[in-house]
């Protein structure tokens, strides 16, 4: 449980983050979205203690963040930066093994896990472990930039941006890698963009930030079904709401038990986005529903799809 | 470029004596050109000079670099052979007091080859390791040349037979300046740029102040040094005995602290400023505490660019120590003044050019080390 309580932060005169509560529970994939300047990065970097607040307090499972070593603190949390930032004179191997080292793990078992993350990584561990940063693509440093994050088993792991630089192909790829990761480890994720396609693709929980404050925080369901204002209405995209509440909702909410249906079939798990392409690719109405077995459960109508 | 320096090469070779022979070292030689000085079996020395004559109109490839540098190298050895063996057998036919010395002729024709051997490696893009190796192999050539003695009728090495404990001396001497120069300015200089890269202000009014010291010339520093530190050593009898004094090393030490703080300062804030910004921030967010951001990250990365400043400190300070001579500190300067002074020539040259060895040694070692850091780029 993460817990901004009150938290403010103050340059000068300029007020960046103002007032700011938000609490992420325990495996939440909060995602904080926000134009650039809206105070997004500074709050994420406040729970990592990388920049102090002015005002306010930040509790990690109830402990004020303020009274441990901003150092210890940071080696329980993983960070990852939208610029990377590998050691350019460090191995992938020993960038990865960067925080179990700070910790003190001893050598080999820094080598296994070292192994194990590249390939969760879907690197080849002995291809990659020895290459040096500037040997790899953006899309691999950002993979081996998730391996050190995820080196030493964190329970939270905060993003800033982390897919900002890659093109549309590779950010894809690594959106639906992190979705898998907090899937199968579910730890507490947060992460801050300003692409509201990625919010909403990945977020359990979205907080818009706008002007160092939070306007809205709620399920992506609920940010589409109900903006709280013109400027959260503005950020969905008006004409884009409808076609995004379909990709926030899986066909098994829509479906017909039962029934069947003749066409080629669609996995309940899939997103409504994905089934009313089809339909309109294939010309139909009606998609047959498979589970995760492969065993036919239903159909979909697309009337069903478009009532609300 | 290959073909300008066959061309100079010819020209002073065959315009300028390649030796001056002399009744003895105060009256100025007769010149012996080259065409004198070769005959009989000495001519298979000028085979790689022919070959480097061919040198320009080879094709460019990579053989045709190595074939020229391998040239070179053996030209600039053979050249001295030639000197060695032409003074050898002057010697015999002449009374003891009389010198044979190298001429224009023959350090036109020396210059020219080693430029050319330079060129070929820069061709070659040889790598520092393999460079050095290069270099090492044509000096110790040389060396082994020297020691066989079949150069020691020429002047300089009569200098050099006739001052042997003194010559060791001075080498050991001056390098012992240039590394009591060095060391404090390191110590002082790091910590220095650390503090300039991370305070603007501070910077704002270091590096001017470098900058003026630097334009002080030499001389003028060295001689500035005199009256205070005499006042001081008055004053203060214990400095006195510590050895300070307005003469003799203590000035040399200080006027070189201050020259190479410039390169060594510098280039410290140069190469933390060169650290990406990222590789901080990411050591900071994954928990390095500041002391293992600047060691782990931040030294490591700015490593090459502060070699690079102490190569240049060590070279300068390498010229320098030479000039300090003048004020006492000693070391291979003082044989060249000696010389300077009682315009002999040979002796002028026993002290130089050992001091363009120990340059280009510090340069070559230094190229080296900063070429390893490179090895793993940014």
């Amino acid at each position: 449980m993460i817990e901004l309580d009150h938290v403010t932060k103050r340059y000068g005169n300029s007020i960046v983050v103002d007032d700011l509560s938000l609490a992420i529970r325990d495996g939440e994939f909060c995602v904080i979205i926000g134009s650039s300047g809206a105070g997004k990065s500074t709050a994420l970097k406040m729970i990592n203690q990388l920049i102090p607040p002015s005002a306010g307090a930040i509790r990690i499972d109830g402990k004020d963040a303020a009274t441990v070593a901003p150092e210890e603190l940071r080696r329980r949390m993983g960070y990852v930066i939208q610029s990377i930032g590998l050691f350019p004179h460090w191995t992938v191997e020993r960038n990865i093994g960067a925080v179990p080292a700070l910790l003190g793990w001893p050598a080999a078992r820094i080598r296994d896990r070292t192994r194990e993350l590249l390939a969760l990584l879907k690197l080849d561990p002995e291809g990659f472990r020895r290459k040096y940063p500037h040997q790899l693509s953006i899309g691999q440093q950002q993979r081996v930039g998730i391996a050190r994050a995820l080196a030493a088993d964190p329970d939270v792991l905060l993003m800033d941006e982390p897919f900002g630089a890659l093109d549309p192909i590779t950010r894809d790829a690594l959106q639906s890698e992190i979705a898998r990761i907090h899937r199968q480890s579910r730890k507490t994720i947060v992460f801050v963009t300003h692409d509201m396609e990625e919010a909403l693709k990945l977020a359990s929980r979205i907080a818009v930030m706008d002007r160092g404050r939070v306007i809205q925080a709620g399920t992506p369901r609920e940010i589409l079904a109900a903006p709280a204002n013109d400027f959260v209405r503005d950020l969905v995209g008006q004409d884009e709401v409808g076609i995004r509440l379909l990709s926030v909702e899986t066909v098994a909410n829509r479906l017909r038990r039962g029934e069947a249906a003749p066409d080629q079939p669609i996995a309940a798990t899939a997103s409504l986005r994905q089934a009313l392409s089809r339909m309109i690719a294939e010309g139909t109405d009606r998609l047959a529903v498979i589970d995760a077995e492969g065993r036919p459960i239903g159909a979909l109508h697309l009337a069903d799809i478009v009532r609300r | 470029m290959l073909l300008v320096l066959v061309c100079v090469g010819l020209a002073t070779g065959l315009g300028l004596a390649f030796l001056t022979h002399a009744p003895n070292r105060l009256v100025s030689g007769r010149p012996i050109p080259l065409t004198e000085a070769v005959s009989g079996a000495s001519l298979i020395a000028l085979l790689p000079g022919l070959a480097l004559l061919a040198g320009p109109f080879l094709p460019q490839r990579r053989s045709a670099y190595r074939l020229i540098a391998a040239a070179a190298a053996a030209f600039v050895v053979a050249l001295l052979w030639l000197a060695g063996a032409q003074a050898a057998a002057l010697a015999e036919i002449s009374p003891r007091a009389a010198r044979t010395s190298l001429g224009g002729g023959f350090w036109g024709l020396f210059i020219c080859a080693a430029l050319a051997l330079v060129d070929a490696e820069d061709r070659l893009r040889l790598r520092p390791g393999r460079r050095f190796l290069a270099g090492a192999a044509v000096v110790g050539a040389i060396l082994l040349l020297a020691a066989s003695g079949a150069l020691d009728q020429l002047a300089m090495m009569r200098e050099y037979a006739a001052r042997r404990s003194l010559f060791a001396d001075a080498v050991l001497r001056h390098m012992a300046i240039v590394l009591g120069a060095l060391v404090p300015t390191v110590l002082l200089g790091v910590p220095l740029g650390i503090v300039a890269q991370r305070h603007l202000t501070f910077r704002a009014g270091l590096f001017p102040a470098l900058n003026l010291v630097q334009t002080i010339p030499s001389i003028a520093l060295f001689g500035l040094l005199i009256a205070p530190l005499s006042a001081l050593a008055g004053f203060f009898p214990t400095l006195a005995a510590l050895g300070i004094a307005g003469v003799g090393v203590t000035p040399a030490i200080i006027a070189l602290v201050l020259y190479s703080l410039l390169p060594i300062v510098r280039n410290t804030t140069e190469g933390l400023d060169a650290v990406s910004p990222a590789a901080v921030e990411a050591a900071r967010g994954i928990g390095m505490t500041r002391g293992q951001i600047f060691f782990y990250v931040e030294m490591p990365l700015a490593l090459p660019v502060f070699l690079s400043g102490l190569r240049i400190a060590t070279v300068q300070a390498v010229g320098l120590v030479a000039v300090a001579a003048l004020i006492g500190a000693g070391g291979l300067g003082a044989i060249m003044f000696q010389g300077l002074f009682a315009d002999a020539l040979d002796l002028v040259l026993l002290g130089a050019v050992p001091i363009i060895l120990l340059a280009l040694t510090a340069d070559a070692l230094l190229n080296l080390a900063g070429g390893r850091g490179r090895r793993r780029p940014a």
